[in-house]
């Protein structure tokens, strides 16, 4: 049972339930104190042990019925027909009398089976399956290590010398096919215990590298997935950053404080009273380009700062094509994910004009950034050779905290065309390609970190 | 310091804490109507000496768990409620400074006297520390919660109640006493618990905790009840309240439950409203007794303003 249970650790770890040694350990010494008797209550206590949130109990739970039922419905083959004689094996060829799996077959014996089917598996490392792909092989293999050549060569032998081992071989026919379907499904489980959760991870980690402006746009089953995954790196941020509200020690005596409290012992500064340092939260301006090209990195730049209300003080969103508008409302009244078409039915489709666009933001938001403001513009600043207006960049840079520009092209495409970005560059604290969502949320993770005093 | 082994069990052997199975009906008698899977967290945290980490929504019954158990082994309860800002001076102990102070105003008067004789600073000095330092023993510690609980020499259940509100700080200073029932003071040394407590700990998910603290403990999640269980759980709570308007109310609770509201009643609530039924004699829901006593059940203005076009239909439902 140890090992069965190393295994049930395995198989929650690939469904993303975390399983240290320490709690391995502790799981063992349930187990001693439970038993094995009372299913129910085994599930509970280890329950109780390795999962840790109420997302853990879920994948706790479908984990174990998945692994610890395979063992009752594997293998069940039909039973030997009524009336057969004491010698199942009559008629066959005498390879037949040698063959264990043969004898296995015709008398039915699941929980035999079950077990040859257990011991094969190990043999032909089923269990270390990753890819669905190696699914059919997998099968394949694990029939091969049970003896599923001899059935085939007994099956052969009899087929040739016909007469009275028909009927058995039509028998062992029958069966062999039933233990190649349960082989499968045997396989299909293993993959469900140990691969799918760690297909999931892969599949998310090659989308956070998935380039955001890629032709043809990006496929509505991703699209979803990365919705979430950007969500979840936002939760990751603010669980990380809004800890640090208050840091503690600056080293400055608050004399005021210090004399308050040393009344109570006669005057004696007895507790010392240090100064501290509010944090504040940061503010952030985010203008975004939504022309085709950059829309996909605008709405994840979006779902990203929305999903940090937590640590973010203030956010102001703004979008442009052609002219700019304000979209915090349409991102207050529409779910993340499809406000971005809410805001592109806004603002239609015009050339893209940043300087235009600029000039819109001077007009009627420039009051709203101060020394605390990030602002943050995401565009490929490409003009169409329209004046860039690098004026009023400048004057933003000059009154806010920082100005952060995110260009989906790489920089070696900066300044082709009618890129005018190296330009614009010079009025940036912090100029960066962002094409990807882990570039994204590194740059997100920097823009909070400079709130934090040292 | 004498302890015999077997105090340290004492808690353990209880009767009630022989089984899952007995731990469930000896809850009931105190008035916790627990779930098997709540049980059986408990019954592993005793076995395996293991703080729990009680999670669920406010008002599911968390910090009742805790004092339900105390009641039931007989054991003092001591509850600390976590806030931002708390620290190890309020949580664990604190020098009885007043007394210090005085302790060191004796000792000056009396300084003179003892070294007066003393020929040169040196001897002084040796005198002095032959002298034996007080200033900081165990005498002039205030025990504060958690000293406290690990001092209890036939064990205790120790409430640390929403250690989600603590700081991040707190939390690392929490694994010591968590993991070995232990403080460390730095002044004096280490102080260790004979009997380790019963350690529950609380959280609404106000934020995250961290995988160190959530390693050391038991995870249970307390989810909102089933109508049958929370039946259970109103007339355990209410015993005066009749079956039917039981039946009623409950299954009304439980179809607020489905609708989109921003919090959503959980168990204290129902037992508050079943408690302001009875108080108001009604005898069965009605629209317009439910209409009076909703802000019982929700606390929020708009909620209240979402289900109230609804009363009728959703009474017809509870009835039938």
């Amino acid at each position: 049972m140890q090992s069965a249970l190393e295994d049930f650790f395995r198989a929650l770890r690939a469904a993303d339930v975390r399983v240290s040694p320490a709690e391995a350990i502790d799981a063992h010494r349930t187990v001693e104190v439970v038993g094995f008797a009372d299913r129910e209550l085994f599930r509970d206590a280890l329950c109780a042990t390795l999962a840790k949130s109420g997302d853990e109990v879920t994948r706790f739970e479908s984990v174990f019925d998945t692994f610890f039922d395979r063992r009752s419905d594997a293998v069940a083959p039909s039973p030997p027909p009524a009336g057969a004689g004491s010698d199942l094996l009559e008629g066959l060829p005498p390879e037949a009398q040698d063959s264990d799996l043969a004898r296995m077959l015709l008398d039915g014996d699941g929980a035999a089976l079950a077990q040859a089917m257990e011991a094969a598996a190990e043999r032909a490392e089923v269990s270390k399956i990753r890819l669905s792909t190696q699914r059919a092989r997998l099968t394949r293999r694990l029939l091969e290590e049970m003896g599923l050549s001899e059935i085939e060569r007994i099956l052969a032998a009899a087929r040739r010398l016909g007469g009275p081992g028909e009927a058995a071989a039509d028998r062992l026919e029958a069966a062999r096919k039933a233990l190649a379907a349960q082989a499968a499904a045997y396989v299909e489980r293993q993959h469900e215990l140990y691969a799918a959760g760690s297909g999931k991870m892969l599949r998310e980690e090659m989308l956070a590298r998935k380039a955001l402006n890629a032709e043809g746009g990006i496929d509505p089953v991703d699209l979803a997935m990365m919705q979430a995954l950007v969500k979840r790196m936002a939760k990751r941020l603010a669980d990380r950053y809004s800890r640090r509200r208050n840091v503690a020690w600056t080293g400055h005596l608050d004399v005021r404080r210090t004399l308050r409290k040393s009344m109570g012992y006669g005057g004696m500064p007895f507790d010392i009273v240090f100064k501290t340092k509010k944090v504040d939260k940061p503010s952030i301006v985010a203008i975004c380009d939504v022309s085709k090209s950059v829309a996909a990195a605008a709405q994840f730049l979006l779902t990203f700062l929305y999903s940090l209300n937590e640590v973010v003080d203030r956010l102001d969103a703004f979008a442009f094509s052609g002219r700019l508008i304000s979209v915090n409302r349409v991102l207050d009244d529409h779910p993340v994910e499809t406000a971005i078409f809410e805001v592109l039915k806004q603002i239609g489709f015009q050339q893209t004009d940043y300087g235009r666009a600029l000039e819109d933001f001077a007009e009627k938001h420039l009051d709203r950034i101060d020394r605390h403001t990030t602002v943050i513009i995401l565009g490929d600043a490409r003009t169409n050779y329209a004046n860039p207006r690098l004026d009023i960049l400048a004057t933003i840079q000059q009154r806010s905290r920082a100005v952060i520009w995110l260009n989906p092209e790489p920089d070696s495409y900066w300044s082709q065309g009618d890129s005018v970005m190296n330009r614009y560059e010079r009025f940036c604290h912090v100029a960066k390609t962002c094409n990807t969502l882990e570039q994204l949320e590194r740059i997100i993770e920097d823009v909070l970190r400079t709130y934090i005093p040292r | 310091m004498t302890s015999s082994p077997d105090v340290a069990f004492d808690a353990a052997q209880s009767p009630h804490l022989a089984s899952v199975e007995s731990l469930v009906p000896g809850l009931a008698g105190v008035g916790y109507i627990a779930s098997r899977r709540i049980a059986t967290a408990l019954y592993m945290a005793v076995k395996l000496q293991k703080p729990i980490l009680v999670e669920g929504t406010a008002g599911v019954g968390k910090t009742e768990l805790a004092l339900s158990t105390a009641a039931l082994l007989g054991l003092p309860l001591i509850r600390m409620q976590c806030y931002e800002g708390l620290d190890e001076s309020k949580a664990l102990y604190e020098w009885k400074y007043g007394k210090q102070l005085l302790y060191t105003q004796i000792l000056k008067d009396r300084m003179g006297e003892a070294l007066s004789d003393a020929p040169d600073m040196d001897a002084a000095m040796d005198r002095l520390h032959g002298m034996g330092d007080l200033f900081f023993s165990e005498p002039f510690l205030e025990p504060r919660p958690l000293m406290k609980a690990l001092q209890e020499r036939t064990g205790c259940v120790l409430l640390i109640d929403e250690i989600d509100k603590s700081d991040e700080a707190f939390e690392a200073f929490l694994l010591e006493v968590l993991s070995a029932y232990q403080v460390s003071i730095p002044e004096i040394g280490v102080l260790k618990a004979e009997t380790p407590p019963i350690v529950f700990l609380t959280s609404n998910n106000v934020r995250d905790l961290g995988d160190a603290l959530k390693r050391r403990c038991l995870h249970l999640h307390i989810p909102l009840p089933d109508a049958a269980l929370e039946q259970r759980i109103v007339a355990s709570r209410v015993p005066g309240i009749e079956a039917r308007l039981n039946h009623q109310l409950v299954s009304f609770v439980q179809s607020l439950r489905g609708l989109d509201l921003r919090k959503s009643p959980s168990i204290s609530e129902t037992v508050d409203w079943a408690r302001a039924l009875i108080l108001l004699n009604a005898g069965a829901l009605e629209g317009e007794v439910v209409r009076d006593t909703l802000n019982v059940l929700l606390k929020f203005e708009q909620d209240i303003a979402a289900v109230e076009p609804q009363i009728a239909e959703l009474v017809r439902q509870a009835a039938g």
